[in-house]
């Protein structure tokens, strides 16, 4: 049996979002990133997109098609350092950027998906991040900060199943399933999609009720940005 | 206590990384910023016990894979692919941000552009110039119990980048502990440099400076 979440392909599952949407993407740089709903998006004739991702692509790659396309005109993130095609569009102010402080962008998003409206932190006070926010003192000065929540999400996980329970590979969880409880649609793209009962309660990282759309993906570059190695003799090489 | 006197002209980058490395008690919790830093994780000796934090989301990286353990989806905030220890650990981005924030993590070692007399560091933009983005430099430096700054201590135009009061947008207001630079080891006290240890020539000509201690 298949769920009314399971979408035949990325095509069908962003198919209606459309021209001043926000959309989430999980992935940090490119470890992570939903490779396939990506490709489908730069596919859609829209524009005007408010998007919310760490880093907005990198390397020319991931959400830097969106970028090319001129469909993004406004980004919240962050981290630009890595990612030309967004520092300098930034510098020339074709795109209105907003940054950050990394672990204030995933509790925003938390927040977001779990219900609280604000939270009071230390971080970015003192700051240009602090400017026209409230202040108030607690053992030390803090800022308050908003939720953060969006129309879309699209992630990708390791393994679902067909109920949307989610699975994910090592580093390449970061700030998805944050974004998955913060978004009013969330679309799922897996390497590996199972019937219902072949993941165990156990093994779940992100409960399914948070995940609207789900397909098996499929071609995943999965690049990788700085491959470091060592030798079996303990010396380090860089390719 | 007496300032110690290093007999060289100026510490290389592996020296600085042990400088760091003496800093860093057994079984502490470490988070190695981007660039200069990660090399602390690269001379890490054996017998030393510490669990390195990368805040894209595990907890025990340990320095690179082999080859035929390369995997795409483990890597450091540097976006390097690693390997892990045993023991290691993988979470999300709101939880790896809660350890900082929540004071769980005993240091965090991080580059810098400017670092003054009460601490504050600047290490995310030079305006119009360069834009980095803070990453997660603004929640480390105010969570981490300690906080390192490792960096050259002069800038390419020669102008030392340990000032009065930082010119550049700030990173953390009075969050610095530690500073090792190629000319020594710095400790944050009654708002000056303190000079743990130097070179001989830095000692020789900024012993006078009011800005150290």
């Amino acid at each position: 049996m298949s769920t009314p979440k399971v979408y035949n392909s990325a095509k069908e599952a962003v198919s209606d979002i459309t021209s001043g949407s926000s959309l989430m993407s999980g992935g940090f740089g490119l470890c992570g990133i939903p490779e396939n709903s990506i490709d489908a998006i730069s596919d859609l004739q829209i524009n005007g997109l408010t998007v919310i991702s760490n880093n907005i692509g990198n390397s020319g790659r991931g959400l830097v098609a969106l970028l090319k396309k001129d469909m993004i005109s406004s980004a919240i993130c962050s981290y630009v350092g890595g990612n030309p095609d967004l520092e300098s569009r930034m510098l020339k102010d074709e795109i209105k950027v907003t940054l950050v402080p990394q672990g204030t962008f995933s509790e925003r998003i938390r927040a977001a998906g779990l219900g609280i409206r604000a939270f009071y932190t230390p971080t970015g006070h003192g700051t240009s991040v602090a400017l026209g926010k409230d202040e108030k003192m607690f053992d030390r000065p803090c800022i308050l900060e908003k939720a953060l929540h969006a129309d879309f999400a699209i992630i990708k996980a390791e393994i679902a199943d067909e109920y949307g329970n989610l699975y994910f590979k090592e580093t390449a969880r970061n700030f998805s399933p944050l974004m998955a409880m913060a978004a009013k649609t969330t679309i799922v793209e897996v390497e590996k999609l199972v019937k219902i009962g072949e993941l165990s309660p156990d093994q779940i990282h992100l409960p399914g009720i948070f995940v609207q759309r789900i397909y098996q993906g499929s071609n995943y570059k999965n690049d990788i940005e700085f491959k470091m190695t060592k030798k079996e003799s303990g010396d380090s090489n860089e390719d | 206590m007496k300032t110690e006197i290093i007999d060289q002209e100026k510490l290389s980058k592996r020296d600085m990384a042990y400088e760091v490395i003496n800093l860093i008690p057994d079984y502490a919790s470490i988070n190695l910023g981007i660039g200069m830093p990660t090399m602390v994780a690269e001379h890490l000796p054996k017998e030393k016990h510490v669990m390195i934090h990368s805040e894209n989301g595990v907890l025990g990286v340990e320095g690179r894979p082999l080859e035929s353990k390369v995997s795409a989806t483990l890597i450091n905030a540097g976006k390097e692919t690693v390997s892990i220890k045993d023991g290691a650990s993988f979470f999300d981005s709101a939880m790896s941000f809660g350890m900082i924030r929540g004071g769980h993590l005993d240091f965090a070692i991080l580059g810098g552009m400017e670092v003054d007399i009460n601490g504050s560091l600047a290490n995310w933009m030079i305006p119009g110039k360069k834009v980095t983005g803070m990453g997660g430099a603004m929640d480390l430096v105010n969570g981490a119990k300690t906080v390192v700054v490792m960096m050259s201590h002069y800038s390419k135009h020669g102008d030392s980048k340990l000032v009065k009061k930082c010119s550049l947008p700030l990173t953390g207001k009075a969050v610095t502990d530690y500073i090792v630079s190629d000319q020594g080891v710095f400790k944050i006290e009654n708002d000056r440099f303190k000079i743990i240890k130097c070179t001989r020539n830095f000692y020789d000509k900024e012993r006078d400076n009011e800005l150290y201690l």
